[in-house]
């Protein structure tokens, strides 16, 4: 099961305790390190004496160890199945074109067995060889650190040209669809993969200046919430992803602050009008009024 | 007992961590199920795993404990730390280093007594060494056969026990990247521990990490659907804290990437109909006996899906389809509402009157899941009809509170 021992920190941190010790007798401050990097705050305080008090019989009094072979464990039988499961998603190929062969397990899940059912329908399509061919090299850059000259379509439907020292790619669940962060000379440091049409190193020196690194603009809105038809509920899951805090204000109402990026604000906006009169937005002005624009707008329209 | 950072059973620590990300706004004294005791135990235990991720703030009800996380920066689910906190003996612990490193060793397969000397042979390195008795290791055996680490193989009347051989680690970046999006991550993220330190490429947006507290039900519910099996099922409602037990055949796990939530379908002998049950509210599953009606309860469910906006398999108005449909007004310059309404119109369809006009209609099951997308188009809705009135009359009393809200049931000036 999922649960177990066997994937537990303290089984990792013993793993590596037992690496150091197999080369050279450990020492208590290398332990220490060790327990710290791999295992959670107070794992110490059980940990070192465990193992010098000789509960755990592994370590020997001058910090050597009666294992012979550095720690390793073969996949278990849940882990193989969920890696086949994972070879039957057609993203899989976005990493390698080889397929995971375990041909004597079963996958833990199917597309039968699992679906999403509120994704966006235009996601990317990973089907496309030169679409995987752009992650790829996106991928090599981001890790060995090169620029990338690339020409895609802005949302205009026009190819533009840009130059982007690639940072790391974000990918949305709900859109289906990477991005490409990066800095760069352009304003524009994000790209869509799927609006890519060429993408290749860029031969020549290319320098950026910390100017250049895409900022975020961090924003915040406060609003209230009323308890009707569990809204309290739906309210706080359906912002969990973002940083925030939630306050009771009596029996029924609730102040919520969600921080989030400046360059997401139209999507919350709409996101905050699909509750309805369950939330009231009550900070800052300049949101109350995206909010009041679209009603009195909604109020021209008749309905 | 002592306070310990580990823990046996993952319930007791499922609650408050729920309780902790996603409300966030409770004091000690409203956390009434389980003692003060088990409520301080469990915050330590969270700061432990969590560190700065967990947060307090002072109120004048006390002290409010939350977690706040930024999925979109965090680059892997801090709550996968408490899949990785199971309490293990001393002898637990000893015998499987012990156990590794004898099959890392040997060049054929050990039987009982074998390997029960070697672990003796190992132990007797220390002054006051463990004493392992045959049934105990025997036992540990039976489990790591059972994990799929170790295999038996029969010679003669007697059991051999060997390693299977080492697979190579998958992709470091794949491992990132399914971790994090496909169902029962923390899988993955226990792959990720076995690897060596590296650069992680992935960030994820709109990412909800909630699911990954129920990633042992979530698991269990594969397998049973895996065999085709019934399962028994605990579930409570968290409004009067009942719970109770049902019976049902598992047919598909939907997920929610826009609200957090997931769903198990099932099929409910009780009431004879296909139901979705949150996950987050089920607290134990049973795996029963094979469903020799199956394969025909699942070729059902996916007749029905055409007509699911979402979950619901039935409304309130009682008829078996509700209809819906308006139409949304949009200027030269905003071409992208059609677009939007292309790719989230799932089962519905989307026509376009003229350049400015686009109209969606829908006949599905419970119409009443779709209120809280049509209102995302609010200030270009022009034309709205539901066959449900009841339905069709709040949509429109909602709106007028809104309104209300704002101040602006008479002027129309920001």
């Amino acid at each position: 099961m999922i649960f177990s021992e066997l994937y537990s920190a303290y089984y990792n941190a013993v793993t590596e305790i037992l690496k150091a010790a197999i080369d050279h007798p450990l020492q208590k401050n290398e332990l220490r390190k060790i327990v710290e990097k791999h295992a959670f705050a107070e794992s110490i305080l059980n940990i070192e004496p465990a193992l010098y008090e000789e509960r755990w019989q592994l370590i020997k009094p001058g910090g050597t160890t009666i294992i012979q072979n550095e720690p390793s464990m073969p996949l278990t039988l849940i882990q193989k199945r969920w890696l086949k499961a994972v070879s039957l998603d057609p993203r899989i190929r976005l990493f390698q074109d080889e397929p995971i062969r375990f041909p004597d397990v079963e996958p833990l899940f199917t597309p039968d067995d699992y679906s999403i059912f509120d994704r966006y329908s235009d996601g990317d399509d990973y089907g496309d060889e030169a679409y995987r061919a752009n992650f790829k090299l996106i991928l090599d850059a981001i890790r060995n650190r090169y620029p990338l000259s690339i020409a895609m379509d802005n949302h205009k439907g026009k190819q533009i040209q840009t130059v982007l020292l690639p940072e790391y790619l974000e990918y949305s669940e709900k859109d289906d669809k990477f991005r490409l962060i990066g800095s760069g000379r352009q304003l524009d440091r994000t790209v869509n993969l799927g609006r890519i049409k060429k993408c290749e190193k860029y031969i020549g020196d290319y320098h950026i200046s910390p100017k250049h690194k895409k900022v975020k603009q961090p924003e915040s809105v406060v609003f209230e919430l009323v308890d009707r038809r569990n809204a309290l509920e739906r309210v706080l899951l359906h912002f969990a992803h973002f940083e925030k805090q939630a306050e009771k204000i009596d029996d029924v109402r609730y102040k919520v602050t969600i921080h989030y990026d400046k360059d997401d604000e139209t999507e919350l906006v709409i996101r905050i009008l699909s509750f309805g009169p369950m939330v009231k937005v009550v900070a800052p002005v300049h949101f109350i009024n995206l909010i009041k624009e679209r009603l009195i707008r909604q109020k021209s329209c008749g309905q | 007992m002592a306070y310990s950072e580990v823990v046996k059973n993952f319930n007791c620590i499922r609650d408050y961590m729920r309780e902790f990300y996603v409300y966030g706004f409770k004091s000690r004294n409203e956390y009434t199920r389980k003692s003060g005791r088990s409520y301080d135990d469990e915050r330590r235990r969270l700061e432990s795993w969590l560190g700065d991720y967990m947060q307090f703030r002072q109120t004048q009800d006390g002290k409010n404990v939350f977690i706040s996380i930024d999925s979109r920066i965090s680059r892997h689910n801090p709550l996968y730390k408490a899949w990785k906190a199971k309490s293990f003996t001393d002898g637990d612990i000893t015998l499987h280093f012990i156990l590794m490193d004898i099959f890392a060793s040997a060049e054929q397969a050990l039987n009982i007594n074998e390997i029960t000397a070697e672990v003796d042979r190992y132990v007797s390195a220390f002054s006051e060494p463990r004493i392992f008795d045959v049934s105990t290791v025997r036992k540990k055996l039976k489990e790591y056969v059972t994990e799929g680490i170790l295999v038996t193989e029969k010679q003669g009347k007697v059991l051999y026990y060997r390693t299977i051989e080492e697979n190579t680690l998958p992709d470091a970046d794949m491992l990132d990247y399914f971790s994090e999006i496909a169902p029962c991550g923390v899988i993955g993220s226990f792959l990720l521990d076995k690897q060596s330190k590296h650069k992680e490429m992935f960030a994820f947006k709109h990412h909800y990490i909630t699911g990954a507290i129920d990633s042992e039900i979530v698991c269990l519910l594969f397998m049973a659907m895996s065999e085709k099996k019934t399962i028994t099922m605990e579930t409570i409602n968290r409004r009067n804290d009942c719970v109770l037990e049902k019976a049902v055949v598992p047919l598909r796990i939907m997920d929610s990437v826009q609200s957090g939530r997931q769903y198990l379908m099932a099929y409910f002998p009780m009431y004879n109909r296909i139901s979705s049950f949150r996950i987050d509210n089920i607290i134990s599953v049973k795996i029963n006996e094979e469903s020799p009606q199956f394969d025909e309860l699942r070729e059902k469910l996916n007749g029905m899906l055409p007509y699911m906006w979402g979950i619901s398999t039935q409304g309130r108005s009682g008829q078996r389809m509700e209809h819906v449909e308006f139409t949304v007004h949009y200027n030269d310059y905003e071409q992208h509402i059609h677009k939007r309404l292309e790719r989230e119109r799932r089962c519905g369809t989307v026509e376009k009157i003229d350049n400015n006009t686009s109209r969606f209609t829908a006949d599905i099951f419970d119409a009443s899941e779709m209120i809280p997308w049509i209102r995302t188009f609010i200030c270009r809705i022009t034309d709205i009809h539901f066959s449900d009135s009841e339905l069709e009359n709040q949509f429109r009393g909602d709106i007028e509170k809104m309104y209300q809200m704002y101040g602006l049931e008479g002027g129309e000036r920001i």
